[in-house]
Order: structure tokens, then C-alpha cells, then sequence
């Protein structure tokens, strides 16, 4: 097999799209917080000020997953096909609060009637919930294996996805992205607001320390399959011991006020648990409950050499491209927000 | 209870259908942002400052619902079309990979500038910008229809396996994206959206001049619509034919459906108006004789292949619809023309924003772009059915397999209703938002010598 830098073709494209997710995670997980956290806040103002700190970024944070799902829809389009399929239910809603959540946001500040706005600002941070709640759903469900037969058919139904451990890992997510989101806010506010925000993200963070914990057992517990590739390589040991210390320190930069470096920390966090998920699967993307043998793996469901070399090219020429200019747009928008005439 | 196949050709047509009203807007507007914005630099003239700001507003309204509803046309491939997935993955992927990493993350990246940028970066950094988002939604154009264009004429590939495990795979990168079809349908669809969008401008702002509202901010929003639309709607013609050419080379079966042409080589007739009777096989109405021959042959006695020298099963079935919607298409297009050109040598008399009734006919025309281009996608993906890959993959076996028929109908309940929902709330904003009109800087001196208002009729005293 045709191999670049020491590994072959359909992995680094596996590693492409973990890229993609962990981009997705890190830039909208805050602006889904922030929604998530929303109905938190009491006043019109601190409700405005909360929506223009995502205002201008949250837009371009959504296109990482466009970007994600076209990379799996090239690089791997069994993958695509058997996912979606199956999980059609959960994919229709899931889009529909993208539509909401999408319109919410824009139409939110176009009337200035109280009714007009509070309806808008619950359909914002109810799809926000959902959004985050149905990723952790699906992601909880891949973790766990789902009963896929040797035509790679699912032979489940609706309930299957809502089994105990998707929930908690839904639950999980949405802990995560939320003290992730309460942590943006609070960098990007001033004065009461602030002051709310301080005390949100103590809270946020205890949730999601909580959950944390009862993840990691219930993971250890329930699906061994997710640390068999830690018996091979206990060198790998090192990133569940990075994710601790990495809650560790989140935890102290807050109560320090150092609220950057706390999002920093909450990025790494969020990439760790990724990553540990990625080497979970590797080399399958969606493992069968009902057979390991039915597996889907990498190479099963890769696309031609020919076109992920080609996929790879347009990924090392435009992945500087959209970090060049996702970085523009957060420094021409760095510091507290204002309200001004063009705001939300 | 219908098929999952109909379910699933109805909830994809429909969501289609229904989002390709917005990106032509936004493809069309941006243009119209980058000219207006860009006057603004060159002269000064804080009119068009007003209209550049006025006009981004309902970009964003438009560009907000056309991202919305595009995400669910990406992920609509895999819930219920599964096996088209698979099939097409290797060579649709990437094109899909590159709309998102090249386009979507363009226009989106900055297009949080354009909105909230006025008073953080320069004025050349905010034109480059609204370069950008129109660039970016160009380019998001650019990369669907290659991928469209590669399942009417399909190039550069090879298939591997066989039966439901058969893919294509691409062989030759440029091979695939140059295929056939793809440079004529896409400037035919961009120009399209050009029309789209400038008949909005001109819409708006005939409705401003008839009601005597912002007179120097109409004129000159009218006068930008007019300049794109003037020039789209003559290239029009040209990519109309060029589309009609390949078509006649590639698909046949399609271009006797548009024209009713059932006789397998014979003399070809085209149409002004007419009716097809598909069970009787016979095209009734007025007609000139041989003229599809003489298009796509250039001679009047020249054989063109009809739909009887296809196979029944792999042909197209709604030979009528494809008619019709052809027809219509084609009409609209040479209505806009003259209504352009009518306006074009009005405004070079100076008389133009006298005459009510022709601003009347552009408030209205707004709707005309947008029929031609919804009807011109009709009649092209109808005309090339049964198949979702020409003479590869039938739409039948494009499905997803363990996808049953309630719950596609559940989710097209959904849509429907999300979306007629989605529909009133835009008619109402956008409503909204031109009664409000642009927030006017007064700064007479510079403008008053560019705009006189002896132009105008109906001045309110």
C-alpha cells in the first residue's frame, strides 16, 4: 500500500477528518455553549451582548463541520452513507435545529417586540441544547458500537441510539461545550455581565468534572474495546494522564481569573478526549456490537489512492488558507464586544 | 403509502428546490455589494455607502437561510441516498471537499467582517472583504455544478466492482472536473444567479421610485441592478445555446424531451408553444419547422435523434414537464432581455424613472429570474432521468437501503413544515427590512449634481 511520511493513505485522511472534528469541537463547542447558556441570562442587554460575542465567528466555526462532512463524504463514502442512513432519524432533527439555531440568531435582533425576541432567544439556546446534545448522541453511540450486520446494515431501531451510555456521553458533550462556551462569554464581557459569568463558569465546570468522572468509568467498564489499544501501546498512557491534569488546570485558572489560558486548557481537553476516541476506533470508523468482525474499517471504506491524494493536495493548500483567515477574523474581532448600529 | 424511492425524489426536489432560491440571491447580490461598494471608494458618494450597508443587511438574511438549508442538501446524499453515495464518493467527495475548504469557509470567514466589520478595519479592508464573500460564494458554485455536471456527463473515471458494491473512481483529476458539460452549465448558472440578484436590486428600487421614497439611493440601486443585468441577461443567450449544444451531443434523450421530439431521425421542429402527449407519443402547437435542427446542426433539414431511439425504461417520463418548464425558461430568458435592453435605452434618454408602469413591470420581474432558474434545474434533472448518473446509476438504485418509507415521510412532514415556516418569516423580514429602507446619510453638496431630480416625475411636494 502506497504510503506517505511512514503511513498509508486512508489513515491520513482518518487523521484529516479527526482534524476536522477537533476544529469543529474547539470553534463551535463555544458558540453551542454560549447558546446552550443563553436563557442564563436575565436582561436584553447581556442577551445581546452574549449573541454579538459569537456574532461575527459563529458562521465560519459551523463550516468546520460542512468541511468534515464533505471530508468523510470523499474520503471515506461507505462510512458517509452507512452513518447517515442510519442514524436518519436523529440526522433529520439534528438539521432542523441547525436551521433553527442558524435562523434564531439572524432574525432574533430584526424586531424589536419583547415576544419577537424571547421566542427567538428559546428556539436559539433549545436547538443550541439539542445540537450539542444529538453530536454527543451520535459520537456516544460510535464509541459504543452499533449493531451493524455483514451487509452493513443497521439492525437496530430509534431506541438503540438512546442507550444509557450515548446519553451520558451526550450529556458529556454538552457539559464540556458549555463551560467551554462560558468561558468565551466571560473573556468577552465586562462589567455585570462578567460578573454573572464568573459564577457560571464555576458551575459549568463542576458539572462537567462530574460527568468527567463518571464517563472515564463507565468507559473502563462498559466498552473495553476503547482501551485494548492501551495494552499495545502503554506509552499511550500519557493522554488520559494529560486530560486530568488538563481539568486540573482549567479548574485553577478560573479560580485564578485567567480566563484565556482556561480556554486554552478547555481546547486541549476537548482534542485529548478526541484523540483517545480516534485511537479507540483506529483503524475502524464504525465498530459492530454484533459482530467485531463486521466492523467498518479505514481501508474497507476508503476512497481510491488516487483521490485521496488528490483530497490531501486540496487539504494542504486550503488548511493554511482557512487558518489564515479564521485567525484574521478572530483578531479583527479580539477584545470585549461593543454594541453598536450593525450588532445583532 | 408511496415508495421510499418517490419519498425520498420528492424530500430531496423539494429541499432543492426550496434552497435554490437564496444562493442565486446571494451569488447575484454579492456582485451588486462588490460594484456598489466599490463606486463608493472610487467617487466618495456616501449614497452608495447607504445602499452598500442597506444591501448587506438582506445579503445576510438571504446568505443566513441559503447556509441553513444547504447543510441539509449535503447530508440529505447519505440519510436517503446511501447507495449514490458510495457509488459517486470517490469523484463527488472531492469536489464537495474543495466547495467547503475553498468556498464555504471563504464566505463565511468573511462575511463577519462585511457585517461587523465597519468600524474595526479600513474601508479597503472592508471592499476586500465583500470580494471575498462574493468570490467565495462564486466558487461554492463553481465546485456543485462540476460535481452536477459530472453525473450528466460523466469523464475521467473508471468503475470498480460490481452490482451495489460498484463505485467510480476518478482516473483523471482535471479529466473530471472538465467534463463536458461543466464550463457551459456553469457559467449558464452563474449567470443565472447574476440575474437573480440584480433584479432584486432593481426590484427594490423601483419600488422606492414609485412610492417617491429615498430618491437618490433608488436611482442609484436601480442604475447597478440595470448594469449587471443588462450584460447577464445578453450573456444569457450564449450560455443558453452553448448549454442547448452540449446537451444535444451528450444527452439527447433530453433535448427531445424539451423539444417533444419522438421520431428517431428525423427533420426536428421547435416550438414557441405546445403540448405533449407522452401515451400517443405526438407534440402539438406552434411551430418552426426544422428549427432544432438548425440549432443544434445548423441546417433546417438535418436528422436529430428522437426519444423513441432510447429505450422506454431509459428515458425520461415526464416528456411534457421537461416541455413545458424548458419552454417557459426559455421565454422568461428573451422576456428579460428586452425588458433590460427597453430600460438600458430609457435611461440613456433620461427618461427611465418617469415611466410608472415599466417600473411597476420591475418590481415585479424580480420573480422572473428566479422562475428561469428554478425551471431551467426542472427541466434538466427531469430530462435526465431514470438516471441519478447518466447511462451508470439509476435514481432507483441510488437509495439507501435500510431506510424505510415513514420515516422519510416523517422527515418531509418535517421539512415542509420548517420550511414554509422558514419561507413566512423571510417574506416578512425581507418586508420589513425594505420598508425600512437604507438609513440615509444627508450630505448634499457632493450629491446633488450626480442625481437630479428633474428625473423624476412624482416627486412629493
Amino acid at each position: 500500500m502506497e504510503t506517505l511520511l511512514g503511513l498509508d493513505l486512508p489513515t491520513w485522511w482518518f487523521l484529516v477528518i479527526g482534524g476536522l472534528i477537533t476544529g469543529y469541537g474547539v470553534l463551535d463547542g463555544f458558540d453551542l455553549g454560549a447558546g446552550a447558556l443563553h436563557l442564563f441570562f436575565n436582561k436584553e442587554e447581556s442577551r445581546r451582548l452574549a449573541l454579538n460575542a459569537i456574532g461575527p465567528v459563529w458562521d465560519g466555526n459551523e463550516v468546520w463541520l460542512v468541511i468534515a462532512g464533505g471530508a468523510l463524504f470523499a474520503g471515506f463514502p461507505l462510512v458517509y452513507g452507512v452513518l447517515f442512513s442510519t442514524f436518519y432519524i436523529p440526522f433529520m432533527l439534528f438539521l432542523v435545529s441547525l436551521i433553527f439555531r442558524a435562523i434564531s440568531i439572524e432574525f432574533r435582533s430584526k424586531e424589536p417586540w419583547a415576544w419577537w425576541r424571547k421566542m427567538w432567544d428559546i428556539s436559539y439556546c433549545v436547538s443550541s441544547i439539542f445540537i450539542t446534545f444529538l453530536l454527543g448522541l451520535v459520537l456516544g453511540n460510535l464509541i459504543h458500537g452499533l449493531p451493524i450486520n455483514k451487509e452493513h446494515e443497521f439492525t437496530g431501531n430509534l431506541l438503540t441510539f438512546f442507550n444509557p451510555y450515548a446519553i451520558l456521553i451526550a450529556f458529556t458533550t454538552l457539559s464540556l461545550f458549555m463551560l467551554h462556551g462560558a468561558i468565551y462569554l466571560v473573556m468577552k464581557t465586562e462589567n455585570r455581565l462578567y460578573a454573572k459569568l464568573t459564577v457560571l463558569v464555576n458551575n459549568c465546570s463542576k458539572f462537567f468534572i462530574l460527568c468527567f468522572i463518571l464517563t472515564s468509568m463507565a468507559t473502563l467498564i462498559y466498552v473495553p474495546h476503547m482501551t485494548q489499544a492501551f495494552k499495545h501501546h502503554p506509552e499511550l498512557f500519557i493522554l488520559p494522564l494529560i486530560a486530568v491534569l488538563t481539568l486540573l488546570n482549567i479548574k485553577r485558572n478560573i479560580d485564578g481569573r485567567r480566563y484565556f489560558i482556561a480556554f486554552l486548557f478547555s481546547a486541549i481537553i476537548m482534542s485529548c478526549l478526541l484523540i483517545l476516541f480516534a485511537i479507540g476506533l483506529y483503524p475502524n470508523i464504525i465498530i459492530s456490537s454484533t459482530d467485531p468482525a463486521h466492523s467498518i474499517s479505514i481501508y474497507a471504506a476508503a476512497s481510491s489512492n488516487k483521490s485521496l491524494k488528490i483530497m490531501l493536495l486540496i487539504a494542504a493548500i486550503g488548511t493554511p488558507l482557512v487558518i489564515s483567515y479564521t485567525v484574521f477574523v478572530f483578531w479583527t474581532f479580539r477584545g470585549k464586544v461593543k454594541l453598536n448600529e450593525m450588532s445583532y | 403509502m408511496p415508495s421510499v424511492e418517490i419519498l425520498s425524489r420528492i424530500q430531496f426536489a423539494f429541499t432543492v428546490a426550496f434552497h435554490y432560491i437564496y444562493p442565486p440571491l446571494s451569488i447575484g447580490l454579492g456582485l451588486c455589494l462588490v460594484i456598489m461598494e466599490g463606486i463608493y471608494l472610487k467617487t466618495g458618494l456616501l449614497v452608495y455607502r447607504d445602499i452598500t450597508r442597506f444591501w448587506i443587511k438582506i445579503f445576510a438574511l438571504i446568505f443566513g437561510i441559503g447556509v441553513a438549508t444547504g447543510i441539509v442538501m449535503e447530508f440529505e446524499f447519505g440519510t436517503n441516498w446511501a447507495t449514490y453515495s458510495h457509488y459517486v464518493g470517490d469523484i463527488f467527495g472531492s469536489a464537495l471537499a474543495a466547495e467547503g475548504i475553498f468556498a464555504f469557509a471563504l464566505e463565511s470567514g468573511f462575511l463577519g467582517i462585511l457585517l461587523f466589520g465597519w468600524n474595526r478595519v479600513s474601508k479597503g479592508v472592508h471592499f476586500f472583504s465583500t470580494i471575498m464573500v462574493a468570490l467565495g460564494s462564486i466558487f461554492s458554485a463553481l465546485w456543485i455544478v462540476i460535481a452536477n455536471s459530472w453525473q450528466q456527463t460523466p469523464a475521467g473515471f473508471k468503475i470498480e466492482g460490481y452490482d451495489l458494491g460498484a463505485r467510480a473512481v476518478v482516473t483523471d483529476f482535471w479529466e473530471m472536473v472538465f467534463n463536458p458539460s461543466s464550463v457551459d452549465r456553469f457559467s449558464h448558472v452563474i449567470i443565472g444567479a447574476f440575474l437573480a440578484g440584480s433584479f432584486l436590486v432593481m426590484s427594490v428600487g423601483a419600488w422606492y421610485i414609485l412610492k417617491g421614497r429615498y430618491i437618490k439611493h433608488s436611482q442609484a440601486m436601480f442604475k447597478v441592478g440595470l448594469s449587471v443585468a443588462v450584460v447577464a441577461a445578453l450573456l444569457q443567450l450564449f450560455t443558453g445555446h452553448r448549454s442547448a449544444d452540449y446537451v444535444s451531443k451528450y444527452q439527447p434523450a433530453k433535448l427531445a424531451a424539451m423539444e417533444g421530439h419522438y421520431d428517431s431521425l428525423a427533420v426536428a421542429d421547435m416550438y414557441i408553444v405546445g403540448w405533449v402527449d407522452n401515451k400517443n407519443e405526438k407534440t402539438t402547437g406552434i411551430k418552426i419547422p426544422g428549427g432544432l435542427s438548425f440549432l443544434t446542426h445548423g441546417s433546417f433539414s438535418a436528422p436529430v435523434e428522437g426519444l423513441r431511439a432510447t429505450p422506454q425504461a431509459d428515458r425520461p417520463g415526464a416528456v411534457n414537464f421537461v416541455f413545458q418548464t424548458y419552454h417557459a425558461m426559455v421565454a422568461i430568458g428573451i422576456t428579460l432581455i428586452g425588458l433590460t435592453l427597453l430600460a438600458l435605452i430609457l435611461l440613456w434618454r433620461k427618461q427611465l424613472f418617469n415611466h410608472r408602469w415599466l417600473m411597476w413591470i420591475f418590481v415585479l420581474a424580480v420573480l422572473l429570474p428566479q422562475m428561469a432558474n428554478q425551471l431551467g434545474w426542472y427541466a434538466a434533472e427531469v430530462g435526465r432521468q431514470p438516471w441519478v448518473v447518466y447511462k451508470l446509476l439509476r435514481t432507483s438504485d441510488a437509495l439507501s437501503r435500510k431506510v424505510t418509507a415513514d420515516q422519510v415521510l416523517f422527515s418531509l412532514i418535517l421539512f415542509t413544515f420548517v420550511y414554509v415556516l422558514l419561507f413566512a418569516l423571510f417574506l416578512f423580514l425581507l418586508n420589513r427590512k425594505i420598508s425600512h429602507g437604507p438609513d440615509v446619510t444627508e450630505d448634499e453638496e457632493t450629491d446633488s449634481e450626480h442625481f437630479s431630480k428633474r428625473n423624476i416625475a412624482n416627486i412629493p411636494s
